[in-house]
């Protein structure tokens, strides 16, 4: 069953995209972080350059640290981000 | 007692120790980190994620509670858009003995580096704008805890 996924966006990749989060009706055969992003490539050129390279970029769901294989679940939101740089 | 601020404003790192030592113990460290004044930087802006950044330092506050014996954790962190010598981020750790609080001090500034959901701007007095890139070394420096 598709769910609402809130996606949330920073630093550079909330520039690019140029929204800071949107929601989104996750379709039934995305499972992973990787494939919503492989998803959306296909939906928008927006999307297409700033997920080119998962490696230049962090995810967080429901706010823990995951990586582009993580399962979905039934998370509520989704946050892409680069690398953090605080301190 | 872990004591965890994300603010725009500028914190008192004399009362934010003070305050810590109240709770006992013969060792107290602390880190302050500032806006470095070098090349041609203006303005650093600090962004977070409101709904992440408590919960990820509390981790980080709670795993150091687990490895040293310490009595209190403080950090602040600043967001928002700060000058060149201003104060961005205190870590204090307080314990019985100086080992537990330095060593746990400095872990927690190694992680914060890593795991913390901040993104640093640096605005240029030609007006550009670059976002800061991770460095190597801080990579590095965290992962040393667990090896």
């Amino acid at each position: 069953m598709s769910h609402e996924l809130n996606l949330v966006y920073f630093s550079w990749v909330k520039e690019r995209i140029g929204r800071e989060q949107e929601s989104l009706n996750c379709p039934e055969d995305v499972e992973t972080v990787g494939q919503l992003l492989e998803y959306l490539q296909g939906k928008d050129t927006a999307y297409q350059f700033v997920f080119a390279d998962v490696t230049k970029l962090r995810f967080a769901l429901d706010h823990d640290f995951v990586g582009p294989d993580a399962s979905i679940g039934r998370a509520k939101e989704l946050a892409v981000f680069p690398p953090v740089t605080g301190g | 007692m872990i004591s965890i601020t994300v603010q725009e404003s500028d914190f008192d790192s004399g009362l934010e120790i003070k305050r810590l030592a109240t709770r006992g113990g013969g060792a107290m460290s602390s880190f302050i980190g500032q806006v470095r004044g070098d090349g041609k930087l203006v303005v650093l802006e600090l962004e977070h994620y409101p709904a992440m950044t408590e919960k990820a330092l509390r981790k980080i506050a709670v795993q150091a509670s687990n490895q040293w014996n310490l009595h209190g954790i403080t950090i602040v962190h600043r967001v928002g858009r700060l000058k060149v010598g201003e104060q961005i981020v205190l870590v204090c750790t307080c314990s019985d003995h100086r080992q537990a609080a330095i060593e746990a001090c400095s872990y927690i500034m190694d992680q914060l580096k890593t795991v913390a959901p901040f993104w640093k701007k640096e605005i240029l007095q030609n007006g550009t704008e670059n976002w800061v890139e991770e460095r190597q070394s801080d990579l590095e420096a965290a992962k040393s805890w667990r090896d």
